[in-house]
């Protein structure tokens, strides 16, 4: 998995290539704590690369949504599909967390 | 019924890929198209870890055997493992509505493998735990309906 971030108006987006599964999601669990402890609390996860979810990277993402919770923090994920799209509506993640279209519009209401 | 592959491998995490590479290739051998593929990959990592992580209880790694079956065109795993007795079918559902707070980390693999498998069947036997998943080549109905 390859993880990358940059800083747009006040936001953190991190991008999100190939698979967020139980072998390779201590990278994002890392960069996140990383960019958390660092004081940025407003994110939005660009997962237009991502090609395969399962539960570890639900888990890692509600691992992060927890962390920013008491820092009134802000997490938007953006730009789901295919089968990563699946996994967040059958687990009911797709009504917990804001969802967005694409990183774009998520930006336009940051 | 007929056999396709059948391999042991150590139940350890470093397994993953591997045995996953070699179930969807019986799936792509018999014309599973990828989005049917992609869920099947999930399932059997959901099921993988829980073996690798729970069924020999962070003693010397244990094995688990995977066999590929064909049956009316449709894909037939048996995944056996001489752990802990654990059904997965037994454990209740997460609530899915439950806010971020609330929400606990975890419970949410074995709820994947029900929702995307066809059929998933547990037996404990000779001192082994059997866990059958059948993955339709189509007719599926979606999870969401």
């Amino acid at each position: 998995m390859e993880v990358a971030c940059r800083k747009e108006k006040n936001t953190v987006i991190v991008s999100v290539k190939g698979r967020m599964d139980a072998v390779c999601t201590t990278n994002f669990e890392m960069i996140l704590d990383e960019q958390i402890a660092s004081g940025e609390t407003r994110f939005i996860i660009d997962f237009g690369g991502l090609e395969y979810i399962s539960s570890a990277g639900l888990q890692c993402i509600l691992t992060t949504a927890k962390k920013l919770e008491p820092r009134q923090g802000d997490l938007v994920l953006a730009a789901l599909k295919g089968t990563v799209k699946e996994v967040f509506e059958i687990s009911g993640f797709n009504s917990i967390f804001t969802i967005s279209e694409s990183v774009d519009s998520a930006l336009a209401v940051a | 019924m007929q056999l396709l592959s059948q391999k042991k491998w150590p139940a350890r995490l470093e397994s993953l890929y591997e045995s996953l590479d070699s179930v969807s290739s019986c799936a792509r051998a018999l014309g599973f198209n990828a989005e049917r593929i992609g869920e099947l990959e999930l399932v059997m990592e959901e099921v993988l870890v829980n073996i690798f992580k729970y069924a020999y209880g962070g003693k010397e790694p244990g094995e688990v055997t995977i066999s590929c079956s064909e049956d009316g065109g449709n894909l037939v795993m048996d995944v056996v493992d001489s752990g802990v007795p654990f059904d997965p079918l037994t454990a209740s559902d997460p609530d899915i509505t439950a806010g971020v707070d609330e929400r606990p980390v975890g419970g949410l693999g074995i709820y994947l493998i029900k929702k995307l498998m066809d059929k998933v069947k547990y037996r404990r036997e000779e001192g082994r735990n059997r866990l059958t998943l059948v993955l339709f080549k189509s007719g599926k109905t979606s999870p969401l309906s």
